[in-house]
């Protein structure tokens, strides 16, 4: 009954677009607006916390290595804490503003285990290029929510997030768990499906 | 002829609160278009991935291949959010809009 790792990839793949989505509207109409319904601010730092809280079951059934577990278990820890800061300035329970930094450093921290605990050469496979890509996306595009902190009405900062976030999510949904990436796969990744 | 110049200027600047009305009407045409195109983005990748589809050949399909169907979760992001958050953000735009008259 347990999933394949590709099912779980596309399930955090929707986690992102959703994300993606909700910090594109976000930016598009600025925080205030944004804002003025509490549910909906409560959006995209719940669906992070969730998103954090359902790495624990992917943290305890994929245990691949060692490292897998550190990754997967670093990867619920920043998504809950910047998850649980989001909710808690959106309700008034936080109040200065440099909790948003626990944001960037969710994307630092995912990106650092997704480079980590890849051990195969980016055209290994399919799953190994996207964990690269992704790993290098999150650390580059962290410098988005960063900057966001101290000019949080910024359109252009927002949509880099926000495009961040897609692009990770398109990542996502392209894992396979044995599949050829630009024609290439390791004789030993094992036979091929698409 | 300064009264003529300071009618000229006037009509070539549109006043703030037109400035503000244009921005936000481009905003929620904006907003309103993130479903759709999230819609959109899903049935291109349906019909160019229809193998994705599981549901039109269940038969010798395994649990999760029938349960997580990437297309279609993309297709519903775009459907919920079309459904459920844009019309309130929209609503919410214009009375920004309203209370900035």
């Amino acid at each position: 009954m347990q999933p394949e790792a590709e099912f779980v990839h596309w399930l955090f793949a929707t986690g992102f677009l959703v994300l993606g989505v909700c910090l594109l509207a976000e930016s598009v109409v600025g925080p205030d607006v944004w804002g003025r319904s509490i549910w909906r601010a409560y959006l995209w730092p719940g669906a992070m916390f969730v998103m954090g809280v359902c790495m624990w079951p992917v943290m305890i059934l994929f245990t691949n290595s060692t490292i897998h577990m550190v990754a997967h278990s670093a990867w619920a820890q920043v998504l809950m804490l910047s998850g649980g800061a989001e909710l808690a300035l959106a309700r008034g329970k936080l109040r200065s503003p440099y909790w948003h930094l626990t944001v960037g450093l969710a994307l630092v921290v995912s990106g650092a285990a997704s480079l980590v605990h890849e051990q195969n050469d980016w055209l290994f496979s399919r799953a190994a290029f996207v964990h690269h890509a992704m790993g290098w996306v999150m650390i580059a595009g962290a410098i988005f929510p960063i900057a966001r902190t101290f000019r949080p009405r910024s359109f252009a900062l927002g949509a880099g997030f926000a495009a961040t976030l897609l692009v990770i999510s398109v990542l996502l949904y392209s894992h396979r768990d044995v599949a050829e990436i630009f024609g290439h796969i390791s004789p030993i990744a094992g036979t091929p499906h698409r | 002829m300064p009264g003529m110049g300071m009618s000229v200027g006037m009509r070539a600047e549109p006043a703030p609160l037109d400035q503000s009305r244009g921005r936000r009407s481009v905003q929620a045409r904006v907003v309103t278009a993130i479903g759709p195109l999230t819609i959109f983005a899903g049935v291109l990748w349906a019909f160019a991935q229809p193998y994705r589809l599981t549901f039109l050949h269940p038969r010798g399909q395994g649990f999760w291949w029938l349960a997580v169907e990437p297309p279609l979760l993309v297709i519903l992001v775009g459907v919920l959010f079309g459904a459920f958050v844009a019309p309130g953000l929209v609503e919410d735009l214009q009375a920004t809009e309203e209370d900035e008259r």
